[in-house]
């Protein structure tokens, strides 16, 4: 009997697209601090950096944004803290 | 010994006049030069608006060189030195780029990002470029800021 139950309440697999390392697909080496529009899909609405686990970024990018987020903070290009940046 | 890139980015009071900014920027471009450093591009993005205020301010003068030096010159300090003395420097940042940044840095100054100079983003502006990323040539979506012209 329980056993039965057990299979009925097992859920279906959600099926998601794959994530990917952006900067691995289209071969992007060095991530500009001056450009701030480019940083942006990698913070959030209060100016906070994504975690990998959202954007899909690979560990060794995921470095390399946020250095160039702090960077591009420092010179007051985007904002330490908001709150209602995009 | 191989030369050392640099790259250094200033901020500028907007109070100044035409004429103390430009000698202010001959000054650090002297400064460079007189100290063994090899100035390979220098941008000048004119006002621009800052993304919080700094010394109750919320404009400033950008202005970025990139120069080449002997990694033992200690032109960095000579040049930090200089800025922290300046009252007219808001905020500076100097940092060393690596191999992969002077590849992007040299494909920047000859347009290889071409877009429509817009200086502040857009709402939209972030997910244009989400999308034309995976374009097949492996080119970082960069506006080219048309005041470096002038």
């Amino acid at each position: 009997m329980a056993k039965r139950n057990n299979y009925r309440f097992k859920k279906a697999p959600i099926v998601r697209a794959k994530k990917y390392c952006r900067f691995k697909k289209s071969g992007i080496k060095y991530i500009d601090y001056k450009n701030p529009d480019f940083l942006m899909p990698f913070i959030n609405e209060q100016g906070k950096l994504l975690p990998r686990r959202i954007t899909g970024t690979s560990l060794k990018y995921q470095r390399k944004v946020a250095v160039a987020v702090k960077r591009c903070r420092h010179i007051a290009l985007l904002p330490y803290v908001a709150d209602q940046m995009k | 010994m191989a030369k050392t890139n640099y790259e250094s980015v200033i901020i500028l009071t907007p109070v100044l006049s035409e004429k103390m900014l430009s000698d202010a920027v001959d000054s650090y471009k002297k400064l460079i030069t007189g100290n063994g450093g090899e100035l390979i591009h220098e941008e000048n993005w004119g006002l621009t608006k800052l993304a919080y205020p700094i010394q109750k301010k919320n404009t400033g003068f950008y202005q970025i060189f990139e120069f080449a030096a002997e990694p033992d010159a200690e032109i960095v300090d000579i040049l930090e030195l200089a800025y922290r003395r300046d009252e007219q420097v808001l905020r500076y940042l100097s940092i060393k780029l690596d191999k992969h940044a002077v590849i992007y840095n040299e494909r920047r100054r000859n347009g290889a990002f071409n877009k429509p100079k817009s200086e502040k983003p857009t709402e939209a502006k972030p997910v244009e470029a989400k999308t034309a990323e995976p374009t097949p040539a492996p080119v970082e979506v960069k506006e080219t800021k048309s005041e470096e012209e002038e």
